[in-house]
């Protein structure tokens, strides 16, 4: 799995891109984190477009960036969500609490 | 009736999660399946495999086994550990349950199989290891 990162204002974005399970998941969660505590970023973007692959570890993965950051009053959402994805999130029910858009731009403008 | 079997055996490596998957889809693609057939097979067999590598074994020098099966249109699949087995089955396959919750686990692995699987059938016996036996049926492109 590869991970692209870009900043916008106070929010970071991050673009994955390969396939998401337990075995890429740990090291994406350390990642992402670095990154988050290095900036002290509270808004996170993350961006499923190049995603080809996820199991039920990506959710453990979303849930836990969403429950760090929903501590310090900051936000997750998913962007780019496509059909080989979507039903393992619709499963979990997790957007119920994560918002997901179309596209990063939509994302960046109302988080 | 078409018949065909594959057997394989990996060490209980995360690295061999994706490994896994796409043995098992290669071998299903001979039923024609969907896109969307083969992404269910892979994803089921990726928390299968998953569940024996983090809950069956402590250690990666163990080994995962796979049986594949394909019986006219239907394929059955096969995960096998020879790890602890699981304590307490009807919990290990309630939704959103983990036995490892330091482990950042979503606890919809057996949720996952039971969705984009046909059936799923769980043998485990403690201390001898667990069994997952999943099978799905395959529409025929007409």
């Amino acid at each position: 799995m590869h991970l692209n990162f870009e900043n916008n204002e106070d929010k970071l974005i991050v673009y994955m891109s390969g396939e998401l399970d337990h075995h890429s998941a740990e090291e994406v969660r350390n990642i992402i984190d670095d990154r988050l505590e290095r900036d002290n970023y509270n808004k996170l973007i993350m961006d499923f477009g190049e995603v080809t692959f996820m199991d039920s570890s990506g959710i453990g993965v979303v849930i836990g960036r969403y429950k760090k950051l929903h501590m310090r009053n900051g936000k997750v959402c998913v962007t780019n969500i496509k059909s080989s994805v979507k039903r393992v999130f619709e499963l979990s029910g997790m957007f119920k609490i994560i918002m997901s858009y179309d596209d990063v731009n939509q994302a960046v403008n109302n988080i | 009736m078409c018949y065909n079997k594959i057997k394989i055996e990996f060490l209980s490596k995360s690295q061999n999660e994706s490994f896994a998957r796409v043995a098992v889809a290669a071998f299903a693609s001979q039923l024609d399946p969907t896109i969307d057939e083969i992404t269910d097979v892979k994803t089921a067999v990726s928390e299968a495999v998953t569940n024996a590598i983090i809950h069956g074994y402590e250690s990666e020098e163990e080994m995962v086994t796979i049986e594949a099966i394909i019986e006219g249109t239907q394929l059955t699949v096969i995960v096998s550990d020879l790890g602890k087995g699981i304590d307490n089955l009807e919990l290990a396959m309630q939704p959103l349950y983990t036995s490892r919750p330091d482990l950042e686990r979503s606890g919809m692995g057996f949720t996952v199989m039971e969705t984009f699987m046909d059936s799923l059938e769980v043998k485990s016996d403690k201390g001898r290891g667990t069994s997952i036996i999943m099978k799905k049926i395959f529409n025929p492109l007409s």
